[in-house]
């Protein structure tokens, strides 16, 4: 095909906390990293997207990054800014609109859960002001329903957060980089009913960039490419259950996750028995385990045995969240999404370090999910 | 309980056993609350089942960020959503139960309770056998 797209360069500002570094420019050091990877310079670029939720506009990096005339745009997408900002840049290149474009994410959030103004998303005061406008709240009801009807334990939501911060421990760019023990994780103070405070990721700072380029500039450069196999951006059906919901359909409908997911298979031409490595929104450990089946990853329910059997591990059948995901990196909103494809870039082209799954993953797998009810879907090919 | 201010207008019917008010849309599906704008011309009011079955539930035990502004210090409280039958699933609060109580698909029944000293909001609470 003629327009396909790669990603010939990726750069990342450690996750967490810097204090004294603006998101901003942390999101400018991701950028210098990636053009670097790439062997390129900024002048180069012919096209940049990015954005942030809470740190600011991102085409005021030019100003950091050299005045070079090149056509910014800020893309403002909550948790979909990162999907939003790369669905964006492929589509430019693939349109023929240029040959190297920039795809940046960036945030610094305030210590705390997120607190959302009701207006901001079409609901009245007395749903916040009652204390119904938690995002946490929705993880927790999702969750407590989803194991009352699977089968699944206590001790299973434990297991995917030890296992994120292992596998934060073998990852230069998490957050978290000290194990938690099952049994702290499991008795540790409670969020909501059944999260605990270790099951939940917390907002944070940080910022990704990625260059992409066209597979013309892929053979004049003899880059070390790893192709965008497909990109889905999907906002929620009808009858689904969303945060931020005062009321559900009874019949119930889709998820905006299965219809990204599906979307992005068919665009890519495979399907999840082909993935080698995920990245799946974590923002809490049931997230985790509910998307591995919304995303066609397994059956409703066979989350207890992968858990149980370490499937999901790096080294696993389908290593999950390689880098220790949302729980171990923290949810900077703009970069989250764009951390996950920065990592299926390092794994695919076989850069993991110690935290590198084996034998030559050749599809990476990433998702994300957000309010008020948005998925993004990237799949990579080696 | 008369004393009380309801936390919203709306919310819930003036009657002897109050009932939330949902809303029907043309195509027949109920939601909750009723909606504000150009909406609300959409939609046909509708008093909604005082009985359901418990749908999920958490517990809320740190204090929320503003807009929250319920009652200092701070009381925690569980909140999940109570499947109408027929009708719709909606999110409430729900009192006179503590975590150990909770079933999903146990019966639940409507109630107008205090939200601080001076308004009321609506909540379900378990419907225990007489």
């Amino acid at each position: 095909m003629t327009d396909d797209v790669y990603i010939i360069g990726a750069g990342i500002h450690p996750f967490g906390r810097t204090d004294g570094r603006s998101g901003r420019d942390q999101g400018v050091v991701a950028v210098r990293q990636a053009l670097a990877d790439a062997g390129l310079a900024w002048p180069d670029v012919e096209f940049a997207y990015g954005g942030s939720a809470a740190a600011g506009s991102a085409d005021i990096m030019v100003n950091e990054l050299g005045l070079t005339s090149v056509p910014f745009i800020n893309v403002a997408n909550g948790c979909a800014t990162g999907g939003s900002a790369l669905t964006a840049a492929r589509n430019a290149i693939a349109a023929g609109a240029c040959d190297i474009a920039l795809a940046v994410g960036f945030d610094k959030h305030p210590r705390g859960a997120f607190n959302a103004k009701p207006s901001d998303y079409g609901l009245p005061e007395w749903y916040g002001e009652t204390g119904m406008m938690l995002t946490t709240q929705f993880f927790a009801l999702k969750i407590q329903r989803y194991m009352a009807l699977h089968g699944i334990s206590r001790r299973t939501l434990g297991l995917v957060a030890e296992k994120a911060f292992r596998n934060g421990t073998l990852c230069d760019h998490a957050w978290r980089r000290s194990p938690v023990d099952l049994d702290t994780i499991l008795n540790a103070p409670m969020v909501n009913d059944p999260l605990t405070k270790y099951m939940f990721c917390s907002p944070a700072e940080g910022a990704v960039a990625l260059v992409l380029a066209s597979a013309r500039k892929v053979r004049e450069l003899g880059a070390d490419a790893v192709r965008i196999a497909s990109v889905a951006f999907r906002t929620r059906p009808a009858g689904s259950f969303e945060v931020f919901a005062p009321s559900v359909a009874v019949n119930g409908g889709g998820k905006p996750t299965e219809v990204a997911s599906r979307a992005a298979f068919e665009m890519a031409g495979i399907g999840p028995a082909d993935v080698g490595v995920a990245q799946l929104q974590d923002t809490e450990s049931g997230a985790e385990i509910m998307h591995m089946a919304e995303n066609g990853f397994c059956a409703d329910g066979d989350q207890e045995q992968w858990l149980a059997e370490g499937w999901s591990e790096i080294g696993g059948k389908l290593p999950i969240n390689t880098d220790g995901g949302c729980l171990a990196c923290g949810e900077p909103i703009g970069a989250s999404g764009l951390r996950q494809v920065y990592e299926n870039t390092v794994q695919l082209r076989g850069r993991g370090g110690p935290r590198q799954v084996p034998n030559a993953p050749k599809v990476g797998y990433s998702h994300v999910y957000g309010a008020p009810g948005l998925s993004a879907v990237a799949i990579l090919e080696r | 309980m008369s004393a009380l201010t309801p936390i919203a207008p709306g919310l819930w019917t003036d009657e002897a056993e109050p009932r939330l008010i949902g809303a029907r849309r043309a195509d027949g599906e109920i939601v909750f609350p009723m909606p504000d704008g150009d909406a609300a011309a959409l939609v046909e009011p509708v008093a909604l089942a005082r009985r359901g079955t418990l749908w999920s539930w958490t517990t809320q035990g740190f204090e929320p960020k503003e807009p929250y502004s319920g009652p200092q210090p701070f009381q925690p409280f569980l909140i999940g959503y109570v499947e109408l039958p027929g009708e719709v699933i909606v999110e409430t609060r729900i009192v006179d139960a503590a975590p150990a109580d909770l079933t999903i698909g146990m019966p639940m029944i409507f109630a107008v309770v205090a939200f601080d000293a001076a308004r009321s909001t609506y909540a379900f609470r378990p419907e225990r056998q007489p």
